[in-house]
């Protein structure tokens, strides 16, 4: 556990970057600092590491005063991944994903396997860890910024806007990337980042910071888009607070129509039923799109009409916000649930949705 | 004397160990001064990113130096190492490749980037051990590209210790001009420019061999 402990830190100019900051990052949790440019955001990173030492209150780590430590020996013990991903350019890739596990003076060949390890473990073909790092794309040189930052297996990983120099596509495959190392890990993590929807996507926990190095609230994303603390959060939470909440509503306790769905190979007519929409599945399960039975031809059979468009969420996976989305993509106004693999398991109809998003206000409020 | 061939090829067959003799010694003279050049520009550079203040005047001092005429400045050594000696050219060419690494020196760990740098420290790096693994060797092209200029200047500055009786293949242009016989003249000028081509080469196949990952310096322009 990392503690803030009434933290002020005044640079030699005069500037106030962090003001009597209390907080807790929890063991084992990503807690995201979020705020606008300037607010003090890595000032506040860096006390932990000792990169900047404060000139009021204490940080501590595992409840021991980090100023106690020597730098370099604390350091090596706090992975710690920047934007610009840091990384030596004199170095192969295997070499400087190795190069914590060098300094605590592990042999070359220990530390090399290590690294290699790690390259898989980030997603990175092990191909790669020969080239320079001039040879590799701006998201393979985060991949290996984040390996180095865990080569010597730290309990404690700093990140200052690691991934915000990428392309949004790239970012968004590193940050599940992240929360998929983090499942397994169980680090300690404290993210950087002055964007929002990054913050409540990774943070277990979320620490608005304002200008001026104050705590403007502390909270679960979910929590804090329901109930911001004050006009600033707000604003800079932004606008659609309340569907970006639904992402935080498990889908899995939905009820699941399994009538509303026909064949497409069936031979029978469709229009005996009395409902107005019906999903097509094909043979193998997977959704074609809606039809609606009243306008097929009198001998008619599913497979005479161009099915409407769809939407589908994968149930128990996908948050009630995909089940909202999926059902707005569909003329009948139901959302179609499928597994995993794409195969349908029947229908949320929108009465069924709209009880579960009336449901879902209530309970983030409460 | 009008028949007198440019080169004559017998005058070269016959001169061939003096030939090789003043070639050594033009090597030693310019080589010996770049190291030494090195060895001290190194500290100094260091000093001069480590006290920003230290590095304008240091390199002020260094352009005056380069400035001086050589010859004025072997003459003036002369009462002290001696004339015709090997030192009084080398004492001066020294502080000439100085003039040359300091500020390579301290372009080169200037050209350290920032973010490298910090992830350095960020890692547990000891201020020693960060100028030995990573600072030093990232300037390593920057002080090499300015080892190619010194040397290159250093192998033909040398010839004009010929003046004070000390010049390498220096000698043959005095030689030459004062028997108005133009072979020596012109063995000189080739040897010299041999002489720096080769060290030269040597200097980009070390820059090859060193630093493979430069490539990132060419390529992120293009
Ligand atoms: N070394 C320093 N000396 C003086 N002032 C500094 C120094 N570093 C940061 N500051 C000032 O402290 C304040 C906080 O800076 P900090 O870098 O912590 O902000 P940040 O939240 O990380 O901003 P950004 O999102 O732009 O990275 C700023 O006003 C900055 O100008
Ligand atoms: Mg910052």
């Amino acid at each position: 556990m990392i503690t803030f402990d009434g933290v002020t830190k005044r640079y030699a100019g005069g500037t106030v970057a962090v003001d009597d900051l209390g907080l807790e990052v929890p063991t084992g949790e990503i807690t995201v600092f979020v705020g606008p440019s300037g607010c003090g955001k890595t000032t506040s990173l860096r006390m932990i590491n000792r990169m900047v030492d404060p000139t009021g209150g204490r940080v501590l780590l595992d409840g021991v005063d980090v100023t106690t430590i020597d730098p370099p020996t604390l350091r090596r013990g706090i992975g710690y991944v920047i934007q610009q991903a840091g990384l030596f350019p004199h170095r192969k890739v295997v070499d400087n994903v190795a190069t914590v596990p060098r300094l605590l003076g592990w042999e070359r060949r220990r530390a090399r396997a290590r690294a290699m390890e790690l390259l898989e473990r980030v997603g990175l073909d092990a191909a790669l860890a020969d080239r320079y790092p001039f040879q590799l794309s701006g998201g393979q040189q985060q991949r290996v910024g984040v390996a180095r930052a865990l080569a010597a297996d730290p309990p404690v990983l700093l990140m200052d806007e690691p991934f915000s120099a990428v392309d949004p596509v790239v970012r968004a495959s590193l940050q599940d990337e992240l929360l998929r190392l983090q499942a397994e890990l169980r680090k300690t993590i404290v993210f950087v980042t002055h964007d929002i929807d990054e913050a409540i996507k990774l943070g277990d926990r979320v620490a608005v910071l304002r200008v001026g190095g104050r705590l403007a609230q502390l909270d679960a994303p979910a929590r804090l888009l329901a109930e911001p603390a004050d006009d600033f959060v707000r604003e800079f939470l932004g606008r659609d607070r309340g569907i970006r909440l639904l992402s935080f509503v498990p889908s899995g306790d939905l009820p699941l129509r399994t009538d509303l769905t026909v064949p497409v190979s069936t031979t029978a007519s469709a229009r005996g039923t009395a409902e107005p929409w019906l999903a097509l599945v094909d043979d193998g399960g997977r959704p074609l799109g809606w039809i609606a039975p009243r306008s097929l031809p009198d001998s008619g059979t599913p497979a005479d009409v161009r099915p409407e468009p769809y939407g589908t969420f994968v149930r128990g996976r996908d948050p009630l916000r995909s089940v909202l989305d999926a059902a707005l993509l569909s003329p009948s106004g139901h959302a179609i649930a499928v597994d995993e693999s794409g195969r349908v398991e029947g229908v949320v109809t929108r009465e069924a949705l709209d009880a579960a998003l009336a449901r879902a206000t209530g309970d983030a409020r409460g | 004397m009008g028949e007198e061939p440019l080169v004559r090829w017998d005058w070269i067959g016959r001169n061939l160990p003096v030939l090789r003799e003043l070639l050594v010694d033009n090597a030693v003279m310019a080589l010996v001064p770049v190291l030494a050049g090195l060895l001290l520009a190194l500290p100094l550079g260091l000093a001069g990113v480590r006290w920003r203040r230290l590095y304008q005047p240091t390199v002020g001092v260094m352009n005056v130096v380069y400035s001086l005429p050589s010859l004025a400045v072997f003459i003036v050594l002369i009462p002290i190492t001696g004339l015709a000696t090997r030192l009084t050219v080398m004492v001066p060419l020294t502080f000439y490749a100085m003039a040359v690494l300091v500020p390579a020196v301290v372009d080169g760990l200037a050209a350290v980037p920032d973010h490298v740098r910090q992830s350095a420290v960020a890692m547990g790096f000891t201020p020693l051990r960060r100028l030995l693994q990573v600072e030093l060797p990232i300037a390593v092209p920057v002080v090499l590209a300015g080892l190619r200029v010194a040397t290159v200047s250093s192998v033909s500055l040398v010839s004009v210790g010929a003046l004070v009786g000390r010049g390498g293949l220096g000698y043959l242009f005095i030689d030459g001009w004062q028997r108005q016989f133009p072979t020596p003249i012109i063995v000189g000028i080739v040897l010299i420019v041999l002489l720096a081509g080769i060290a030269d080469l040597l200097l980009v196949g070390a820059q090859r061999l060193l630093t493979p990952w430069a490539g990132s310096r060419t390529r992120r322009r293009a």
